[in-house]
């Protein structure tokens, strides 16, 4: 890279409350340049990125942009309207989109005055129009956002920040929820964008497209920058060891033969009302001692499948058996009592009850234990030593066994679930996203947990869209698409990508 | 049968249904206005209070019906903002912050006029809006009777559902209001302040309920007392619903009530010797109570609606 910076940030600075979120970092961009941020959840990133967009008002520190002509401004802080003049715009991990209105509204809100009598659309539109010419990026624009796929919302998300005229782009997670293709013609946009000056900092937990397609990386751990290397010069290991601070491994998937099926889905139809709420003639089935992949796109039948086989929704036909054994009654209670562990897709929403203690949601799918109650009164010792028990043996940090499960970060959230899990020893355990949004420490130890619960002897299903997770972990691969669950015979990226993408491979 | 088809078919029934349904229309906007932006606002009932006294009173001591009507928006305005201060920057429950806006406008307002006026004994009279003839509309048959007999404050509000249907839908401040309705992140992240656009929007809408309560002293009565608003607040709040947060909708479900109501009144002289007339009484709510189960259950909700905002916490 010989072009010149044309942001430089000095020192920031930021605690909340006794956490040193952000200690001193500095950190410069260059023309043109595509800058990779990496680190583990809580190291920093967003922090950071939120200062630059003026969303946290830094404790200390400067930030200053320096223009096409070489002129320095220093950027008021904690403004986000500053930031946005000065030409800085962020794609959030967390869409912000109004879900009522369409994609133009979207795209043309906080753009134009409020009270004008007429609004120019159709001059937003040819803006939109050029955009999506020299970008690549295409979204239908008269539709209800709520109505997008999420692929389409990502890319409104981008198109409305480059509406801006945006000289600085920050891209917050942007390939969390993209197929590998799609993700791969996200890049492959960005590259084209940065061509025409564009300069771009993303922020992303997979190696593989932080080494394929930034320049340059840049990585945080605790709130402070720890390295910075060109990506050429990089590799998978020496970043993982940067971000982490020791290696992180994987136990290996030891050979085991599979044992008789735990959980068979029988020609299972749902008839939702959508088509991403539907499932049609699923089947399958589950051994002991196996991990059965579920590779998709989300929208596609996942939430569904997977809320069957919790007993949240009934199906409209078909059969679920458990242990050969058909499941009459289906709701959750008697699906957990038959020995179903489940790990759910928002673990904020359906995994732990926010504001109840954390000792509290370590015991609540098993409130008739002997080990927690006697006569439907609860042991309130009991289960605070349980907490402090399997806090200590599955490794949750928090504020403590009485503070409300929401204040826990959200590998620690994904921990406790396990653990509440785990304690039950399940036939089966329906492990939906396990490692969304987690670090790699912590993505790594929910991994060897499912790996262990194999060896144990449960079936596993683990239901997922980050592809190198199914690949390194299951035994069998299904992709799900469009509702339609397919056997994958080859288990490589390329192929797996093709089905989720609805193509025969 | 025969009497409700003839009651159905007069003038007099029409014009009572826009004239019941004025209150409402302001009402329902004023909510409409509110949720839309993601805050309930309970302090609707006691905003109606205090608008039907304050633009009494103003006028009573000598305003002018305009000038009542503007000092009643403004004491809307100043209860909605006591509402918009406890639920957006501190974010305190929309539920108890409303409804205790409601007893403390209430209790203003009767306190004021005890202060005001000690000893009377039947309430002091004002000079009302008259009702207005427009040239032509009011020559033609039975539309030009029913619209004969309303008074400016009705055109206000008939004049309101366009206004506000052209902000919410045709401007970019609508746009910037129902997107900090449903995604307060969406506002903020284009630099623009949630605070702002949801303060603003529970004051205007505080104003126009205000007037609500300002027709009732100033059009549909000359006077006020104790207790003349009597749950119009409330259907505001259920007719919001019905009408999916939609000003088209709203004129509609406002004058649905309007015209159950004037069939109510004019059906117990008819049969009241029959059946008793607290029947009659009830049946505009009971009849709006079955509107609501069938529409609400479509019902999409401003989906911010209820959930405070904080800066920097996302």
């Amino acid at each position: 890279m010989t072009s010149s910076p044309v942001l430089i940030l000095n020192g920031l600075s930021k605690t909340f409350g006794s956490v040193q979120a952000a200690d001193s970092i500095s950190l410069e961009l260059f023309r043109g340049e595509v800058l990779a941020l990496l680190g583990e959840n809580g190291a920093g990133k967003t922090t950071l990125m939120n200062m630059l967009f003026g969303h946290y008002m830094p404790d200390g520190g400067t930030i200053d942009i320096i223009d096409d002509s070489g002129y320095t401004e220093s950027l008021p802080l904690g403004n986000p309207q500053a930031s946005i003049a000065a030409g800085i715009g962020m794609v959030h991990q967390h869409f912000t989109l109004a879900e009522n209105l369409d994609a133009l509204d979207n795209i043309m809100l906080g753009s134009e005055k409020f009270l004008k009598i007429r609004r120019n659309k159709s001059q937003a539109v040819q803006k939109v129009q050029k955009i999506m010419n020299d970008s690549g990026l295409v979204a239908p624009m008269d539709v209800a956002v709520g109505k997008l796929t999420v692929g389409e919302r990502q890319r409104v998300e981008i198109l409305k920040a480059l509406y801006q005229d945006v000289k600085i782009l920050v891209l917050d997670e942007p390939t969390a929820v993209l197929t590998p293709q799609e993700a791969d013609k996200l890049f492959e946009n960005i590259t084209a964008m940065t061509r025409n000056g564009l300069s771009v900092i993303f922020i992303s937990h997979k190696l593989r497209e932080v080494l394929a397609f930034s320049n340059r990386i840049a990585v945080l751990r605790h709130g402070k920058k720890v390295g910075e290397i060109s990506s050429k010069e990089a590799n998978e290991r020496k970043i993982a060891r940067l971000m982490v601070g020791e290696d992180t491994k994987i136990s290996l998937r030891k050979k085991i033969k599979a044992g008789a099926p735990v959980l068979e889905l029988d020609n299972l139809t749902i008839s939702g009302s959508s088509k991403r709420e539907s499932i049609s003639n699923v089947n399958l089935s589950v051994k002991k001692h196996e991990i059965l992949g579920i590779a998709g796109i989300s929208g596609n039948g996942q939430t569904v499948l997977a809320n069957a086989i919790s007993g949240l929704v009934k199906p409209s036909s078909g059969k679920i058996k458990i242990d050969g054994k058909t499941i009459t009654s289906i709701d959750p209670s008697n699906i957990i009592q038959t020995g179903v562990g489940r790990i759910p897709e928002d673990r904020h929403k359906d995994g732990i009850v926010g504001q109840m203690s954390v000792a509290e949601n370590m015991i609540i799918e098993d409130l008739n234990s002997g080990k927690i109650q006697s006569r439907g009164l609860l042991d309130r010792e009991a289960i605070m030593q349980n907490c402090s028990d399997l806090s200590s043996k599955y490794d949750v940090r928090g504020p403590g066994p009485n503070a409300p499960a929401r204040l826990l970060s959200g590998g620690n959230i994904q921990k406790l679930i396990l653990a509440r899990v785990f304690e039950a020893s399940p036939k089966l355990i329906l492990a939906n996203q396990p490692t969304r949004g987690l670090d790699l420490g912590a993505a790594a130890d929910v991994a060897n947990r499912l790996l262990e619960a194999r060896q144990r002897g449960s079936g596993v299903i683990l239901i997922s869209e980050d592809l190198d997770e199914i690949l390194s972990l299951s035994d069998r691969i299904m992709v799900i698409y469009d509702g339609k669950l397919r056997t994958a015979e080859t288990h490589n990226r390329e192929s797996l990508g093709l089905m989720m993408a609805g193509e025969v491979a | 049968m025969v009497e409700i088809f003839q009651i159905l078919l007069s003038e007099s029934f029409w014009a009572a249904s826009l004239r019941i349904a004025t209150p409402l229309i302001f009402g329902v906007l004023g909510a409409l206005i509110c949720e839309k932006s993601g805050v309930l606002n309970l302090g609707i009932e006691g905003i109606f209070v205090a608008g039907a006294m304050s633009g009494w009173m103003a006028v009573w001591l000598g305003a002018g019906l305009w000038g009542g009507v503007l000092v009643a928006a403004l004491a809307g305005g100043f209860f909605g903002l006591i509402h918009a201060i406890l639920t957006v920057p501190l974010g305190l429950s929309q539920h108890v912050s409303g409804l205790g806006v409601t007893l403390f406008a209430t209790s203003v307002s009767y306190f004021s006029y005890r202060t005001a006026l000690p000893n009377v004994s039947s309430p002091p009279r004002i000079e009302p809006f008259r009702p207005l003839e427009i040239p032509i509309l009011s020559e033609l048959p039975f539309i030009g009777a029913v619209f004969s007999q309303q008074t400016a404050m009705t055109w206000l509000a008939l004049f309101m559902v366009g206004l506000v249907w052209y902000v919410m839908n045709r401007t970019g401040l609508g746009v910037a209001i129902k997107a900090v309705g449903d995604n307060p992140n969406s506002v903020d992240a284009q630099g623009l302040s949630v605070y702002g656009l949801r303060i603003g929007a529970i004051v205007a809408g505080s104003a126009l309920m205000a007037l609500g309560g300002a027709f009732l002293t100033m059009s549909a009565f000359d006077a006020f007392f104790f207790g003349m608003v009597n749950g119009r607040g409330w259907i505001c709040i259920a007719l919001v619903i019905f009408a999916s947060w939609k000003p088209g909708k709203a004129l509609l479900g406002a004058l649905l009530f309007g015209a159950f109501d004037a069939l109510q009144v004019r059906m117990q002289t008819e049969v009241g010797a029959i059946i008793p007339s607290q029947v009659f009484l009830a049946a505009p709510y009971i009849l709006s109570i079955v509107a609501l189960v069938i529409a609400a259950r479509r019902a999409e909700y401003p989906r911010a609606l209820l959930t405070p905002w904080f800066k920097g916490q996302r």
